[in-house]
C-alpha cells in the first residue's frame, strides 16, 4: 500500500515536471519567438492591420464595422447612415457581460437554425420575433426599400443571400460584389455622384477570388468607404 | 485585381468549392510520404536531441526504458491528471496573475469543464475567448494544452501500432519519449512555420493589451489583443478546435483570408491522413497503410461531396428567403470553402469552425453530427484517429472471419476472445456516454432550459453537445447555453471518460497483441491491403455508427431536414 503511494506520488512528480518543462517550450518560447517574427516581419498585420483616412486610424481592413447614424430618442436601434456602403447584418455580436469595466465586441453568430420562425415549412408574411426568418425578411424588406430610388427599383429577387443574413463572426468585413453593385445607385442619388463614378469604384475595390478558384469574390466595405469619401470630397 | 475578379466572376462557386478541394487534396497527397516517413523516423529513432536529453534529466525519466501496456496507461493518466489540475488553477487564479488584462477569475464548475476539455483534446469551450481569457491562460495553459494532447494522442497511436509491429514482447515503447519527440519534432516546428504563414495573410500576433481603435463614423471599438497566430496554427495542427476569439475561426483575426481557410483545413488533416503512412512504415507493410488511408479518405470525401450538395441547395425555410445558407458564414470563405472546413472538423477531433453549424441546413447540421458519431476516425483527431480506425479495423477483420468462420488475423497477429473484448469495449463507450447523458438532459426539467431553438433543432443541440463533448470534437450547435453548471459538469465527465476509457481499452489491446507471435500468412488470410478490405471496413463503419444512432438522428436533424 504504502509503495504505491510512493510510486504514484513519484509519478505524479514525473508529470508535473514534464508539464513545466513543455510549457516553458510551448506555452513561453515558442509564442515569443513567433511573436519576435512576426513583429519585425509583420508589423502592421501582427497589430490588426489597421487603416487610416486622413491620417487617422478607422479601423482594420480585417473587422467589418457599422456605418450607422447617431441614435436618435427614443430608438432601440440606430438607422443605417445610406451614404455609406452598408456592410452584413449582425445580429450575432454581443457586448461583454464579464470583466464589465472593458467595451469589448463579442464576435458570434446568431447560431438561429434554418427552420427559425417556420410555420409549415415556409417563413410566413409576419414571422415571430427574434426568429432567423423575421430577420431575414426585415432585412430584406429594408434592402429593398433602403435602395429603391427614383429610376432604380430593386426587386426582392435581386437581392443576394449575404445582404439579409448575419455571418460567423458578426464582424464580416466584406460583402459580395452582388451587394456593392445593388447599392450602387443609391450611393450615387444620396452623395450627388454619377452611377458610372460609384460603379467604377465598386469595380476598382472588388477582390477576386486567390488565385482565381479560393474563396469568393468580396469587396471590403471599409476600404470602399473610405475611397468613396475621397471621390466625395474631390468632387 | 479587377480582371481577376471579372475573370473569376465567370466561374460558379461550386466549380470554385470543387478546385478548392482538389487543391487541398493536392497538397495533402504532396506532404503525405514525407511527412509519415518523417514521423515514423521520429518514433524509431533511438538518438536523443540534446535539448530533449535535458528534457528527460528535468523529467527525471530514463527515455531508454520500455514500459509495458499498464505503465505506459500510468504515464498517460498521470500526466493528464496533473495537466487538467494546472490549467484549472490556472483559471481559478486568474485575477491574480499579472499579464490577464485585469480580468477576473474564472468559476469553478467552468474552469473544471475548460481544463478538462483542452486537456482532452476536445476544446469544447462554454466561455468567450475575448472576454474571459487573459493572455497568460491562453498561451500558458490552453496553447500548450493545444500542444501536449495531440502529443499524447499520437502516443497513444504509435503504442498501438507498435503492438501491431513487435512480437513476443509486452514492451510499447516509452511514453516520456513519445510525449517530448512528437512535441519537439513534430508539432512545434509545424506549427512555428504555420504561425508565421498566418500572421504573413493578417492573423494578429501582438502582447497588447485591450485598446481603442479609431472608426470610419466616429468613436472608437475595443480590441483584444493575444498570441492568436500562434495557438491558431497549434489549434488546427493539433486537432484541437479551441478558438481564442468566440467566433472560432471564422474571426478575421484568426482566419483572415480565403487563402489561410484553405491553409487551416490542410492544417487539420495533414497529421491525420499522415499516420496512416506512419503506421504502414512500422508495421513493415506501406500497403497496409494505404487501404486504411483509402478507407478514411473515402468517407471523407463522401461526406464534402454531402456537404456541399445540402448547402449550395440550401433547403429550409429561412435560407430559402434569403436565397442562399450564407446565415453564420462569412462571404470570404463562401458555401465551398465552408462546407470543406465543416466536414474536415467534425470528422477529425478538432472542432474549430469557420461558419456556424447550427444555422447549417437541417439536413447539414445532420452530416457534421454523424461525421463525430463514426468516432472521428475519418481521419480523425491527432493520434485518435489513427487508433480508432485500427480498432475498427479489428472489428472488420473479425466479421470477415465470422464469415467464412475462421480465426480472425489481423497485420499476423491473431484476433482472439481478449482481443475481441477490448476492441468492443471501446466501440461501445463513446455511443453510451451520448446518448445516456442526452437522455439524461431531455428528462431533466431545468437543462432543456438551455436550448435556443425549440423543436427538433433544440433536441440536436443537446445531441451535439454531448456527441461533441464524448468524441473530444468541441464544435457545438453554439445556441445552446452551455454555461450552467450541468452542462459544465456532465460534458466535461463525457470528455473525461470519451477521452481516457477508450485510452485504456487501446493500449491494452496493444499490450496483448505485443505478447503473441506472429501468425505466417497463409492462402486463407484476410488480405487487408486489398480494396476489398477497404470496402469492408468502410461498410463496418457505417453499419456500426447507423444502427447506433440513426433513433437520435432521426428525432433530430432528419426530422428537421425532412420537414423543409
Amino acid at each position: 500500500m504504502n509503495n504505491s503511494v510512493t510510486n504514484t506520488a513519484r509519478l505524479l512528480g514525473a508529470g508535473l515536471r514534464a508539464l513545466l518543462v513543455l510549457t516553458l517550450v510551448t506555452g513561453v518560447i515558442y509564442p515569443l519567438v513567433v511573436t519576435g517574427i512576426a513583429q519585425a516581419l509583420f508589423n502592421n498585420k501582427a497589430n490588426g492591420s489597421e487603416i487610416k483616412a486622413d491620417g487617422k486610424v478607422v479601423g482594420s481592413s480585417l473587422i467589418g464595422q457599422s456605418y450607422n447614424l447617431p441614435l436618435k430618442k427614443g430608438q432601440t436601434s440606430p438607422d443605417p447612415d445610406l451614404k455609406w456602403f452598408q456592410g452584413r447584418p449582425q445580429n450575432g455580436l454581443g457586448a461583454n457581460s464579464l470583466n464589465t469595466r472593458y467595451k469589448l465586441i463579442l464576435s458570434g453568430a446568431t447560431n438561429l437554425s434554418a427552420d427559425s420562425g417556420a410555420v409549415k415549412g415556409v417563413c410566413p408574411d409576419q414571422p415571430a420575433d427574434k426568429t432567423l426568418c423575421a430577420q431575414v425578411v426585415a432585412a430584406k424588406d429594408a434592402v429593398v426599400k433602403d435602395n429603391s430610388v427614383p429610376g432604380y427599383t430593386v426587386k426582392p429577387s435581386d437581392v443576394p443571400a449575404d445582404a439579409v443574413t448575419s455571418s460567423g463572426s458578426g464582424l464580416d468585413p466584406a460583402i459580395s460584389p452582388e451587394y456593392a453593385e445593388l447599392q450602387v445607385h443609391r450611393i450615387a442619388a444620396k452623395n450627388g455622384l454619377s452611377v458610372a463614378a460609384v460603379e467604377k469604384l465598386v469595380k476598382d475595390n472588388t477582390q477576386g477570388r486567390t488565385l482565381g478558384f479560393i474563396g469568393e469574390p468580396q469587396v471590403n466595405v471599409l476600404r470602399l468607404n473610405i475611397a468613396l469619401k475621397d471621390l466625395v470630397a474631390k468632387k | 485585381m479587377t480582371s481577376a475578379a471579372s475573370a473569376a466572376g465567370d466561374m460558379g462557386p461550386v466549380l470554385a468549392g470543387l478546385l478548392q478541394l482538389l487543391a487541398l487534396i493536392g497538397a495533402l497527397a504532396l506532404v503525405y510520404i514525407p511527412l509519415g516517413n518523417y514521423m515514423a523516423r521520429v518514433y524509431s529513432s533511438t538518438k536523443h536531441l540534446r535539448v530533449e536529453k535535458w528534457i528527460y534529466k528535468g523529467i527525471g525519466a530514463n527515455p531508454d526504458t520500455d514500459m509495458t501496456w499498464p505503465a505506459y496507461l500510468r504515464g498517460v493518466l498521470a500526466f493528464s491528471a496533473v495537466s487538467v489540475l494546472f490549467l484549472y488553477l490556472l483559471q481559478r487564479l486568474q485575477g491574480v496573475l499579472p499579464g490577464s488584462l485585469h480580468f477576473s477569475s474564472v468559476n469553478p464548475a467552468q474552469s473544471f469543464n475548460t481544463a478538462v476539455s483542452f486537456v482532452t483534446n476536445t476544446n469544447w469551450q462554454s466561455y468567450y475567448g475575448e472576454q474571459t481569457m487573459g493572455h497568460v491562460v491562453q498561451t500558458a495553459g490552453l496553447a500548450v494544452q493545444n500542444f501536449l494532447s495531440a502529443a499524447v494522442g499520437i502516443a497513444v497511436a504509435v503504442a498501438l501500432v507498435r503492438g501491431f509491429a513487435r512480437a513476443r514482447t509486452g514492451e510499447l515503447g516509452n511514453f516520456w519519449t513519445d510525449l517530448v519527440r512528437g512535441t519537439l519534432r513534430i508539432l512545434v516546428p509545424g506549427a512555428a512555420i504555420a504561425a508565421v504563414i498566418l500572421v504573413a495573410c493578417g492573423a494578429i500576433q501582438n502582447f497588447s493589451g485591450i485598446h481603442e481603435v479609431g472608426q470610419f463614423m466616429g468613436g472608437s471599438q475595443q480590441w483584444n489583443g493575444g498570441a492568436v497566430a500562434s495557438q491558431e496554427a497549434i489549434k488546427e495542427l493539433g486537432t484541437n478546435g479551441g478558438g481564442y476569439f468566440n467566433a472560432n475561426s471564422a474571426h478575421p483575426f484568426e482566419n483572415p483570408t480565403p487563402f489561410t481557410n484553405l491553409f487551416e483545413i490542410f492544417l487539420i488533416l495533414c497529421i491525420p491522413f499522415a499516420l496512416t503512412r506512419t503506421f504502414g512504415v512500422m508495421v513493415g507493410s506501406v500497403k497496409q497503410g494505404y487501404a486504411i488511408l483509402a478507407t478514411m479518405f473515402t468517407i471523407w470525401l463522401g461526406f464534402v461531396a454531402l456537404m456541399m450538395w445540402t448547402e449550395f441547395a440550401h433547403h429550409g425555410p429561412a435560407l430559402q428567403a434569403a436565397g442562399g445558407a450564407m446565415e453564420g458564414k462569412e462571404v470570404r470563405f463562401g458555401i465551398g470553402g465552408s462546407s470543406i472546413f465543416a466536414v474536415s472538423t467534425t470528422l477529425t477531433s478538432t472542432g474549430a469552425v469557420d461558419s456556424f453549424h447550427s444555422s447549417f441546413t437541417g439536413l447539414g447540421g445532420g452530416i457534421a453530427m454523424l461525421g463525430m458519431m463514426l468516432g472521428e476516425i475519418a481521419p480523425g483527431g491527432t493520434g485518435s484517429g489513427l487508433y480508432g480506425m485500427l480498432i475498427m479495423a479489428v472489428i472488420a477483420v473479425f466479421i470477415a472471419g465470422l464469415m467464412v468462420g475462421r480465426t480472425p488475423e489481423y497485420l499476423g497477429k491473431k484476433i482472439g476472445g481478449r482481443e475481441m473484448k477490448l476492441a468492443a469495449c471501446y466501440i461501445l463507450i463513446t455511443p453510451a456516454l451520448v446518448l445516456v447523458f442526452t437522455a439524461a438532459s431531455m428528462a431533466l426539467p431545468t437543462p432543456p432550459h438551455s436550448m435556443l431553438n425549440s423543436g427538433a433543432h433544440g433536441f440536436s443541440e443537446v445531441l451535439y453537445a454531448f456527441t461533441s463533448a464524448s468524441n473530444n470534437n468541441g464544435s457545438a450547435f453554439a445556441g445552446l447555453n452551455a454555461n450552467t453548471d450541468w452542462f459544465n459538469t456532465m460534458t466535461g465527465l463525457a470528455m473525461l471518460l470519451g477521452r481516457f476509457l477508450p485510452m485504456v481499452f487501446v493500449l491494452a489491446l496493444a499490450g496483448s497483441l505485443a505478447e503473441q507471435k506472429p501468425v505466417p500468412v497463409t492462402a486463407g488470410t484476410l488480405r487487408t491491403e486489398k480494396p476489398l478490405f477497404t470496402g469492408l471496413l468502410v461498410g463496418a463503419i457505417l453499419i456500426i455508427t447507423g444502427l447506433t444512432y440513426f433513433p437520435a438522428l432521426a428525432l433530430g436533424p432528419l426530422a428537421e431536414g425532412l420537414a423543409s
